[in-house]
């Protein structure tokens, strides 16, 4: 499932191979969300439904609920013999605990609202007469929604991914329960500082950590800065 | 997994007697292995003595960690003799209190229905799909030990694969219990606990495949001079706690 690491210098110290995994595991989980999320926005967006208000709240949860509550029921759901579980053995024969497209299903999950919310709000701030132009010269509702809907909501599009990356990348308890510790396969960057702190490579510990609280940083800057100059012109 | 009530029973004996003695109980910092036995301990402890005591579990590793950056522990039941060692040796722990209270061992483990008709170390010499787990080596002595005997049966190279690292030897044991994996090297104090489901597979490591899981406990600097802590130590070595000790399925020192 994960691709090997690069073997250049950059990558050649102890750490690089979870640091590495995690950028996967952060990008793929990414990815999907976007794929998910801009439906899902769109529709929250746009509903009058009275299920509006649940599927928001069940949307937020992860930002509340401790992760060891996600991590518990998917240990119990992504299990051999959970209900997801065993459907996917049969499907693949291997299981979803412990594995990489387990972690890839825990984090979409735990960073859904990251990219949901920013989504919803870019869409709610569209200016509706443009998209009604566009409908009335014949522009398919796809179309329409490509060509004016995702450009004018670049702003939501760039908070979804920025923070969905950095907030997977920052996954620690749900990988703790549901990931099973392996090499290249689920030990990421948060779990391999945990054990080099318990195992008292401290040096190293610093190293991962350094690295990941200046990109952290780095990201979140960016962000703020192309968002300010957005709001200048 | 039924929890309630000796853990209840447990959290009322800790709790009450240090509510009315208004003393800040003794801190007992223990490796995950030994938990359940040192509930039990604990327990007689507080009804033989009326002082007040409560447990702090982890791996040995990660409240070795702990201790060294001044966590506020007053006694630590290691699940090896080196992390009491490095304390004693380091300042951290009092001179010449060091004691092994247990000697551990593991046992393959599974309650998987397929190890009804199949021989479950056999399974470790034909693998299939499935995980096995392992505490980590690295941290948890019992992982050390796991990953010694398959050493030194010359799977380890096979079996590696295929494993899957429990931050301590309880979520080592919960991975086996709750399916995840098919099979565990888990404590044999583990084994013997009527909260896991029936044993299909309970093979016993034999003690000459790995080095000696010597328990030791020791005396904290922060409890140096507390004479609650140094009853509960002479307890813990005392005819009573080990009784209790050889019940969890360990053999203790002569």
């Amino acid at each position: 499932m994960t691709t090997a690491m690069p073997d250049t210098g950059f990558f050649n110290f102890p750490g690089a191979g979870p640091l590495w995994l995690s950028i996967q595991l952060a990008a793929t989980t990414m990815v999907l969300l976007v794929v998910i999320g801009t439906p899902l926005g769109w529709w929250l967006a746009r509903t009058t439904s009275r299920w509006k208000t649940v599927l928001q709240a069940v949307v937020a949860l992860p930002i509340v609920l401790p992760p060891t509550v996600l991590g518990f029921y998917l240990l119990i759901v992504l299990g051999p013999n959970g209900a997801i579980g065993s459907w996917w053995v049969e499907l693949t024969g291997e299981a979803l605990t412990f594995s990489f497209s387990g972690l890839v299903i825990a984090s979409c999950l735990y960073s859904l609202p990251f990219a949901v919310q920013p989504l919803q709000g870019a869409f709610e701030a569209l200016d509706r007469r443009d998209l009604e132009a566009a409908w009335t010269l014949g522009a398919s509702r796809v179309d329409a929604f490509f060509t004016i809907a995702v450009p004018q909501s670049a702003r939501g599009y760039l908070s979804a991914v920025v923070l969905s990356f950095a907030h997977t990348l920052g996954e620690f308890g749900v990988v703790l329960m549901v990931g099973g510790n392996i090499p290249g396969e689920t030990r990421v960057i948060s779990i391999a500082i945990y054990d080099q702190v318990e195992s008292l490579n401290y040096a190293s510990a610093h190293q991962l950590s350094a690295i990941l609280l200046a990109f952290a940083f780095l990201v979140l800057f960016t962000m703020f800065v192309v968002n300010r100059r957005w709001e200048r012109t | 997994m039924p929890l309630g009530h000796p853990i209840k029973l447990l959290y009322s004996l800790v709790l009450l007697p240090g509510l009315v003695a208004a003393a800040e109980p003794l801190t007992v910092a223990v490796a995950s292995n030994f938990v359940p036995a040192a509930e039990a301990i604990v327990v007689r402890f507080i009804a033989d003595t009326g002082h007040a005591a409560r447990i702090t579990a982890g791996s040995t590793g990660k409240l070795y960690a702990q201790i060294s950056n001044g966590a506020p522990y007053d006694v630590f039941l290691a699940a090896d003799s080196e992390r009491p060692e490095l304390l004693e040796a380091g300042g951290l722990g009092v001179q010449g209190t060091r004691a092994t209270y247990a000697i551990g061992s593991l046992v393959l483990w599974s309650g998987e229905s397929r190890f009804d008709s199949v021989d479950c170390r056999k399974y470790l010499e034909d693998l299939g799909p499935d995980h096995i787990a392992i505490a980590n080596p690295e941290i948890a002595p019992y992982g050390a030990a796991a990953r010694e005997f398959l050493v030194n049966i010359g799977l380890w190279e096979s079996v590696e694969p295929k494993l899957v690292f429990g931050e301590n030897i309880s979520q080592t044991m919960q991975f086996v219990a709750s399916g995840n994996a098919i099979l565990g090297l888990i404590a044999r104090s583990q084994s013997v606990d009527r909260r896991l489901p029936k044993a299909t597979c309970n093979w016993p490591v034999p003690g000459s495949a790995h080095q000696p899981l010597e328990q030791q406990a020791v005396l904290l600097q922060r409890a140096a001079g507390n004479v609650v802590a140094a009853a509960f130590l002479e307890f813990l070595t005392g005819p009573v706690a080990r009784e209790i000790v050889v019940r969890y399925g360990y053999t203790v020192p002569q």
